[in-house]
Formats: C-alpha cells, sequence, structure tokens
C-alpha cells in the first residue's frame, strides 16, 4: 500500500543545513498498522509528512497504491496532535468539511457522518460546538473527520500525546477497535512505547538527528490487545523492554543539540 | 469563564443592568454637585438641569437633527466597513498589493482629518456628501488594520488541516480564515463607531447645515453653552447607543469567540 523508497529530507536551518531524516526504506501492506517511534526532534513528523505530500522529500520517494505522491491526496487521511477544529463549527458540521471541500454531495455522506459519531461515542454532542467538549472527545471528532473521506491510509501525528493518561488509553484502544473494523492502513507516530505495543502491527523505531530506520520490531500479539491484565504480559513486557533500550541506547550516540 | 460568586441567572441580569446605571448616577450627580458646590455660571459649565431644560425648550429640533447625524454616521460607516473589509481582503490576498498599498493607507490615515474639511467644502459643497465622506475618512482604516491581523492570524493547525484537504485558496478563505478572523473584525469595528460619530462632528462643525455638529457651531455663535451641552449629551448616547449594538450583532455573530479567547 506504502511504499517509502530512500526517503531523505534536509532542511535549511538558520545555522546551514539541518538533516532531518537519512534514507529511510519501508514498505506498510494493505491493511497494516505501522507505529513510527523515536525521541522527540527525530524526524518522524517529519517522514508522515512526506508520506501525507505535505512536505516533498530531498531525495528518494513515496508511492500510495501504486502512485508517487506529489501532494495530499483523498484516499490519505490525516489527523493530527491538535483536533484542529473549526471552532464555529458544530461537531456534526466539523466532521462534514472533508465532504464540502472535496465538493461531494453532502446527502450522500450524512449516514456515514452518523455512523462515525455513532461509532466514537458522539451522537449525543453533534450538535455542540468544539469548546463545549473535553480534550478526548476533541480527537475523537477529528478521528471521525479523517474516516468520512473513507481513506485507504490514515496517518496519525502523535494524536493522543496532548491528552490525560486515561483518555489515551481509552482512545488507543478505540483507535485499535476502529483499524479492527474499517482495516484501514495506518501509520501512527507516536513516542509512547505502550501506545506502540497495543497497536502496532509492525514498530519502526527511528534513531535521532538524522532520523534513520534503526529497527522494524514485529508485534506477534493477537488482537483485540488491552492495556492492564491480559494473557500476554510476558510478551508484552520482553517486546516493550526491547524497544526501551533502543530508544534509550540513542542517548549515548554523539549529538550536537538536544531536544 | 463563569463566576463563582455570581448568584442565579435572575440577580445576574439585574446586576448587569443595575451597575452600568449606577455609574451614570454617580457621574451625572459629581457634574451636579460640582456646578451648585462653586456656583458655576451655566456659560462656562452648565448643570444637569440647565442641560435638560435647554433640551425641552426645542426637544423636536435636537432629536431632528440627531436623526440627520446619526444617518451620515450609519451611511458612512457602513462604506467604511465595507471598503475596509474589501481593502482588507485584498491586501490579504495578495502581499505585493500589501506591501504597495500599505504606506499609502497608512499615510492617509495620519493626514489630519480636520484640515482636510475645508477641501471637501471645495470640492462637494455643502451638504450630506461632505459629512459622509469625512466618517469614511476617520472610521475606514482600524477596520482594515483589524481584519488584516484576523485575516493572518489563522492557526497554523487549521492552515495545515486545510492543505491536507487539498482546499482551494478560495475554499481556504471563506471556509476558514474569514471566519477566524471576524472576532479581530469587531474589535476594529469597535474602534471605528466612536470615530465615524467624531468624523461626522467634524464634518457638521466645519461645515455647519444640519445635525448636532451644527448645532454646537451654532451655539457657540450665540453663546448658548446648555444648547452645546445638550448636543454633546446626544452625541454621547449615540456614541454608547451604536457601540453596544456593534457588540450585540458580535454576540450573535460569533458566539465561539467569547469562550475560545478566555
Amino acid at each position: 500500500m506504502i511504499t517509502i523508497d530512500g526517503v531523505s529530507q534536509t532542511f535549511k536551518g538558520r545555522s546551514g543545513p539541518v538533516e532531518a531524516i537519512r534514507d529511510i526504506n519501508l514498505t506498510v501492506g494493505e491493511g497494516e498498522f505501522l507505529t513510527v517511534i523515536g525521541r522527540s526532534g527525530c524526524g518522524k513528523s517529519t517522514l508522515l509528512r512526506m508520506v501525507a505530500g505535505l512536505l516533498k522529500p530531498t531525495a528518494g520517494a513515496v508511492q500510495v497504491a501504486g502512485e508517487t505522491v506529489r501532494g495530499p491526496r483523498r484516499d490519505v487521511a490525516m489527523v493530527f496532535q491538535k483536533p484542529a477544529l473549526l471552532p464555529w463549527r458544530s461537531v456534526e458540521d466539523n466532521v462534514m468539511l472533508p465532504v464540502e471541500i472535496f465538493g461531494w454531495r453532502k446527502s450522500e455522506h450524512r449516514a456515514n457522518a452518523d455512523r462515525l459519531l455513532e461509532m466514537t461515542g458522539l451522537t449525543a454532542f453533534r450538535k455542540r460546538l468544539p469548546h463545549e467538549l473535553s480534550g478526548g472527545m476533541q480527537q475523537r471528532v477529528s478521528l471521525c473527520r479523517a474516516l468520512i473521506q473513507n481513506p485507504k491510509v490514515m496517518l496519525l501525528d502523535e494524536p493522543f500525546s496532548a491528552l490525560d493518561a486515561l483518555t489515551r488509553e481509552e482512545l488507543a484502544v478505540e483507535l485499535q477497535r476502529i483499524h479492527m473494523e474499517l482495516g484501514t492502513t495506518m501509520i501512527f507516530v507516536t513516542h509512547s512505547i505502550q501506545e506502540a505495543v497495543l497497536l502496532a502491527d509492525r514498530v519502526a523505531v527511528l534513531s535521532s538527528r538524522p532520523g534513520q530506520l534503526r529497527r522494524l520490531v514485529e508485534i506477534p500479539i493477537p488482537r483485540p490487545r488491552s492495556f492492564g491484565h491480559n494473557a500476554h504480559l510476558d510478551q508484552v513486557a520482553n517486546i516493550s523492554a526491547e524497544l526501551h533500550s533502543l530508544l534509550l541506547s540513542d542517548a549515548h550516540l554523539p549529538r550536537t543539540q538536544t531536544a | 469563564m463563569t463566576d463563582i460568586v455570581a448568584g442565579s441567572r435572575g440577580s445576574r441580569v439585574w446586576v448587569n443592568a443595575a451597575l452600568p446605571i449606577l455609574g451614570a448616577v454617580i457621574t451625572i450627580g459629581a457634574w451636579w454637585g460640582a456646578t451648585a458646590a462653586f456656583h458655576i455660571d451655566p456659560f462656562y459649565l452648565p448643570s444637569p438641569v440647565d442641560v435638560i431644560d435647554s433640551f425641552m425648550r426645542t426637544p423636536q429640533y435636537l432629536l431632528q437633527e440627531t436623526w440627520t447625524t446619526l444617518q451620515r454616521v450609519l451611511i458612512g460607516f457602513v462604506i467604511a466597513v465595507a471598503g475596509g473589509l474589501a481593502i482588507a481582503v485584498t491586501l490579504a490576498a495578495s502581499s505585493v498589493v500589501e506591501r504597495m498599498a500599505m504606506p499609502v493607507l497608512a499615510a492617509v490615515n495620519a493626514i489630519p482629518k480636520v484640515a482636510l474639511a475645508p477641501l471637501l467644502l471645495v470640492w462637494m459643497g455643502f451638504g450630506d456628501s461632505p459629512k459622509i465622506v469625512m466618517v469614511v475618512l476617520l472610521s475606514f482604516f482600524p477596520v482594515i488594520v483589524s481584519t488584516m491581523a484576523g485575516l493572518t492570524s489563522t492557526p497554523a493547525d487549521l492552515r495545515e488541516l486545510a492543505r491536507s484537504l487539498k482546499a482551494s485558496w478560495w475554499q481556504t478563505f471563506v471556509k476558514v480564515r474569514l471566519t477566524w478572523a471576524l472576532p479581530q473584525v469587531f474589535v476594529g469595528l469597535k474602534v471605528a463607531t466612536p470615530l465615524a460619530i467624531i468624523g461626522a462632528v467634524i464634518g457638521e462643525v466645519v461645515n455647519p447645515d444640519h445635525g448636532l455638529g451644527s448645532v454646537i457651531a451654532g451655539s457657540g455663535a450665540s453663546n448658548d453653552t446648555p444648547l452645546a451641552f445638550a448636543a454633546l449629551v446626544l452625541l454621547a448616547l449615540l456614541g454608547v447607543v451604536l457601540f453596544y449594538l456593534v457588540a450585540g450583532i458580535e454576540r450573535v455573530l460569533v458566539p465561539w469567540a467569547r469562550t475560545i479567547n478566555s
């Protein structure tokens, strides 16, 4: 579904070029859930923006569904760290925004919006304005807004990182349910090992500055997975420990700057 | 957002109405007290009673003049707002135009408008037009500046969202930037309201025919200070009413702004 082929990104900084991403090669299969994990400032968001077509790679190319990415695509939906809701639009109208922008018939997508709101438990809040909702609910709205595009691919850029710990877990479990139900290919950027282990088929661990693919870790735990007590605690602990050491071993690498 | 000590809704409404009235009563009382205590000659500073007397002598006439001024203010204000918004949108759409036009607009705004009044007389003669032009000249600039500030303050996350949806420039403008700018636009409108009234009065004082400015100019000639004060009070009331009207429209049009900015 997605091929990331020798992708690099170098920004022009004030004090010379800054290499954010170096030569990343990855393929993501159809329906796969790939989590990209790395320390802050390792370029994982940059990588995602290149897949989204929001940023042109300095070298290499990204392909989605066999086509080289040259700009944002309608079948690729993005979920940001902030909910990015329009404060004057009700929940339901925020969800319908992509439909309006794409010039699709609203009447044909109403039912889909209703279903998504139902699925995320927002039906009772459909007429509310964003500021009347909690942060977790706002992020659910932004998930619905991405899903209304019927995307083949969803790109999630640390979508839960601004939420409190319990809400994060709740939403992560919900995202797993959505993924199991819809089978959408997902790339999920995070710095939380816990989220990565809960959600991913594979975890791509990036090293810092420049971001390079350090290791791909398979997570063969059957779904649905859950936080807390379950039958796979040993496996979860092993994988978490492995990810931990991969991320932390980065610390002794020579770096010019710490983010 | 909500005040913990505020009581029931009913009593809060009562307090909201009572406090401004109390403020006005205290101000008028102090004015009255000063004129009575220091035996000030009404020629220099008339007491509130003198002013009301003066108004009651010719209420019809003064209300007629108020209406004339109000019409000029409203027509000029609408032109200034429409023109200001159009100019701001044009400037926000093109940075080339903005860099070309902004110094010129700032220069026009910096010209003392009183100095233009005799010129307007030469160009347009008597009647409404020079007064309306004066209203426009005084009130258009805050509308432009505040609208531009609003249009350029779209948050990065919303811009990124629009990009990721491949929204066209026009879609982004209408669906995101313009609405986002509205609270700021209203800041400009609130600044422009009293300026519009000042503009009308400048036009009328310099080039008197009708309107409250002309009443003030005429009362000076006839040494009728209480009449001038009656006209000033009417102008002040006009200003208050228009200001709260704009604020009321804001509350209806952008109810979301009060909550996200607090």
